[in-house]
């Protein structure tokens, strides 16, 4: 896994963007900004969820990176997985968890610990810490993901 | 209305994605990774999102409901841990380990048409429809 580079003024601009979302959401719709709430939502039972306008934000996140290289004329600079087999061990993994946990990091991460939900911190504290065990394992343990 | 604030939501929070170095799994991970490449630029983003979103939504709150007329759906901030919280932000925590990426990110790259990418959502995406179902029906 490569180096990368610290980014303190990039990254706190970048995150006062994810809040300003948050409020603009919270604000037009009365909804908690998050990903895995809002994924949920397109899928039945609906009740009150609104699907449509989960669709909408889903279609503008899914936008950014277009728009991004369309407006900087710079691409999106990232690192993925060559394994296909941890790809969709770890989006399993997520998808199940972050269901039962009825939130993510911009769920619980953001908004909650934004707005002090108890069980937000609870949750962020858990992730964080079983994320940074299994880099460790994984990089430092094991050596790598063992399967293709 | 909904649906165009929900559109320029999403979009503002993607560009902050990309901004912020998040929608990279590399750097996630070296976030993660205090005993290796540490890079603490992860600890910033979330210091600047909370920063605008917990004074924001003290603002917003004090609003008697939001612009669509609609009411505030917020759970309270004091509702109880359970079992099923900590198992599941457990369950994705790993899962966030392995790959570098959680749903943002991971929705926000598959423009970029990565493989793994494409994998990894269609995995997660599948499960929580899944476990919708699974709830539903009990």
């Amino acid at each position: 896994m490569p180096a990368t580079e610290f980014t303190p003024l990039a990254s706190l601009a970048g995150g006062a963007l994810i809040g300003a979302s948050a409020v603009l959401l919270l604000l037009v719709s009365g909804r908690i900004a998050g990903i895995s709430g809002i994924v949920r939502r397109l899928f039945p039972p609906y009740g009150g969820n609104a699907p449509l306008e989960a669709a909408a934000f889903l279609g503008g996140l899914i936008a950014a990176p277009l728009i991004w290289t369309f407006v900087t004329a710079e691409s999106v600079r990232q690192t993925v997985t060559p394994s296909i087999s941890l790809a969709l061990v770890a989006g399993l993994l997520v998808g199940a968890g972050v269901f039962a946990a009825r939130g993510c990091t911009s769920g619980h991460g953001v908004c909650g610990l934004s707005r002090l939900s108890r069980r937000s911190i609870a949750a962020t504290a858990t992730f964080m810490a079983t994320a940074a065990v299994t880099v460790y394992i994984v990089r430092h343990v094991v050596g790598g993901w063992p399967w293709a | 209305m909904g649906v165009i604030g929900a559109l320029a939501a999403g979009l503002l929070f993607g560009i902050g994605l990309i901004l912020s170095g998040m929608i990279d799994p590399a750097k996630v991970q070296n976030f993660l990774d205090i005993a290796g490449a540490w890079d603490p630029s992860l600890a910033f983003v979330m210091a600047g999102a909370i920063g605008i979103a917990a004074p924001g939504f003290w603002l917003v709150r004090k609003r008697a409901a939001p612009l669509d007329g609609t009411s505030f759906h917020v759970p309270p901030a004091n509702a109880p841990i359970d079992r099923r919280l900590i198992a599941g932000a457990a369950v994705f925590g790993i899962g966030w380990g392995l790959a570098g990426f959680c749903p943002g990110p991971a929705l926000a790259s598959l423009p970029l048409a990565a493989p793994a990418t494409v994998v990894f959502v269609a995995a997660m995406v599948a499960a929580i429809a899944a476990s919708a179902l699974l709830q539903s029906r009990k």
